[in-house]
């Protein structure tokens, strides 16, 4: 890695000016990371009297427990499904923007603003719309001859987060779409219209795969805030439930380590999450290139 | 050549007018609700027009808080936020400029090594390490307490790229020419660094301060006493505390409120929220 071609000398400031960022990093990240790979080989008994070294236990139990699995599904479905919620609708918006010019700040201003929305009131608000007994979109539902209750059925339930997780994300997307498609130059599209391609063919033949380094950046943006930072959008309303059929694997984690106080299953799930981040982050900083020229 | 006829045109307001619409719909019923009285949510349905219980409800909320839930007045968790946001903010810009610095303008032994550790944060969220990160808190004796909302949060690899990035595209001759002066490391980084980066600087000042507004699962980890209850978690404690229907006026004002700060920066910075967004993504 590079640095400037002159330096300054120094024989102990730089280990000074760093300090700060890596004792937090040690102490906060890299210790407590360790801890967790440490506790996942371990098993403590109900009391946390014994303590008793189990290798790979928790894990093989982990990958036999339907619960987990389950866990796993449900966190697929959502991540997919938020992902491709708030992808498409992020993306119709950006397009149709990006034909505008005078009115767009007005529109991008009226559609960047969720994004400053904590995930936790996403969750409550979306949670109030849906209230079975108050809610207006149940109300309207009712009216078609259709009961919307997420307290019982599972469906509606993640339905609801999904929605709400995407409603946030939204903003997200459609300003990294919006910058996207700003960048495509307008003389093939010109050419294409010359040569008679109709508005949905020069969509799908041209902009859509000169975005598509866009795309892919936000697919992995996008899965990568569904599977961690909806947290809020879980505890503050469904808390799993009902049945687990929310119970995401960060949720999971949390109930299992605090609520259920199984320490080594907890540990080993955290690991298990890791192992995704890395996977993740490896794939984001291998694989795109700088994804948009600004 | 490229159509664009009055037509196409009216069709894309009429969509985006529509779509915007469902966007701003929760928040609009959100403000709705939090004009109402109690009563108004026994009887079925929502309305879709304002009250005329708005002042007393935020009233009520700011300064008498729910005892009976347990929850302190607002204006000490908004407080709290402020406070909690602010610090890892500051506290992030501040570390991340500093190991920037560092790793640009020295060549030392084992930069390479800081250089991976900084990295490391961003693998490790704090949902993947949940327990034992609250095991560490806990042992250092600052739950409940500001510097445990905010300590653990600062260190951002993100920010400290950026800056790596953008000290990176800063001429030489700016070095040469302050080391021909004669200023020192110290003097160079306050008079020509922090003047240089001062708009990436507070394009990260937006993206920071919402992230930090927005924590949830830290201060639900860490605050068991109210007196430390940030606003966003606080809500939750609302709806969920009671067994019964909560009381969604009282809800509804307060998600307003918490929703308000960090909704006001991005609209008043639009410009530096959109920077700060794209550039430190990578």
């Amino acid at each position: 890695m590079q640095t400037k071609r002159m330096t300054f000398n120094h024989r102990y400031l730089p280990y000074l000016l760093l300090a700060p960022q890596v004792v937090v990093t040690l102490i906060f990240f890299v210790w407590p990371a360790s801890q967790a790979l440490y506790q996942s080989l371990l098993r403590q008994d109900v009391f946390g009297f014994k303590t008793e070294f189990v290798w790979f236990d928790n894990f093989t139990r982990l990958f036999a427990d339907d619960q987990y699995l389950q866990a796993l599904k449900v966190t697929l479905t959502f991540s997919l499904g938020t992902t491709l919620l708030s992808m498409s609708v992020a993306l119709l918006f950006a397009v149709l923007v990006n034909r505008l010019i005078r009115s767009r700040d007005v529109y991008t201003t009226f559609l960047v603003w969720p994004y400053a929305v904590a995930p936790a009131i996403a969750g409550i608000l979306w949670w109030f719309i849906f209230n079975p007994t108050l809610g207006i979109l149940p109300y309207a539902l009712d009216m078609l001859g259709y009961q919307w209750n997420h307290r019982a059925n599972g469906n509606h339930a993640m339905l609801l987060v999904i929605i709400a997780a995407a409603w946030k994300q939204i903003s997200y997307n459609f300003l990294f779409f919006l910058a996207g498609l700003q960048s495509i130059p307008q003389s093939l599209i010109e050419a294409a219209a010359i040569d008679g391609a109709k508005p949905f063919k020069r969509f799908w033949t041209i902009v859509f795969p000169l975005l598509s380094p866009v795309t892919f950046f936000l697919l992995v943006v996008n899965v990568v805030y569904a599977m961690f930072d909806t947290f809020g959008v879980i505890h503050a309303t469904t808390e799993g439930g009902p049945a687990q059929a929310t119970n995401i694997l960060v949720y999971k984690v949390f109930r299992d380590g605090f609520i259920g106080m199984n320490l080594g299953s907890s540990a080993a799930q955290s690991v298990i999450l890791m192992a995704i981040v890395v996977l993740l982050t490896v794939i984001q900083f291998r694989y795109i290139e700088r994804k948009v020229n600004y | 050549m490229v159509e664009n006829n009055s037509w196409s045109r009216f069709m894309t307001h009429c969509i985006l007018i529509l779509g915007v619409a469902l966007v701003v719909f929760p928040v609009y019923l959100a403000v709705i609700a939090s004009t109402h009285e109690a009563g108004t949510f026994l009887s079925g349905t929502l309305p879709l027009l304002p009250g005329s219980q708005g002042l007393e409800n935020y009233k009520q909320v700011l300064f008498e808080g729910r005892s009976r839930a347990g929850t302190p007045p607002l204006h000490t968790m908004l407080w709290n936020s402020f406070v909690m946001a602010m610090t890892i903010t500051i506290g992030k810009l501040l570390v991340s400029l500093l190991s920037a610095f560092a790793i640009v303008y020295f060549r030392f032994p084992f930069r390479m090594f800081f250089f991976w550790v900084i990295f490391l944060t961003l693998m490790l969220p704090v949902e993947v390490r949940i327990v034992p990160t609250f095991q560490v808190v806990a042992d250092l004796g600052m739950l409940n307490s500001f510097a445990g909302l905010s300590i653990p949060l600062i260190a951002s690899a993100t920010a400290t790229f950026l800056f790596r990035q953008f000290f990176m595209t800063i001429p030489e001759e700016m070095l040469e020419a302050a080391r021909v002066d004669g200023a020192g490391p110290l003097k160079f980084f306050k008079d020509i660094l922090l003047p240089l980066s001062i708009t990436n600087i507070a394009a990260l000042f937006v993206i920071m301060f919402i992230y930090g507004w927005n924590q949830y699962l830290w201060p639900l980890l860490i605050t068991t006493d109210p007196e430390y209850y940030t606003i966003v978690m606080g809500i939750q404690r609302m709806v969920t505390g009671a067994d019964a229907e909560p009381l969604w006026h009282l809800v509804m004002a307060t998600v307003v409120l918490a929703a308000l700060p960090p909704i006001l920066v991005i609209l008043f910075m639009q410009r530096l929220f959109v920077k700060g967004l794209t550039e430190t993504e990578k």
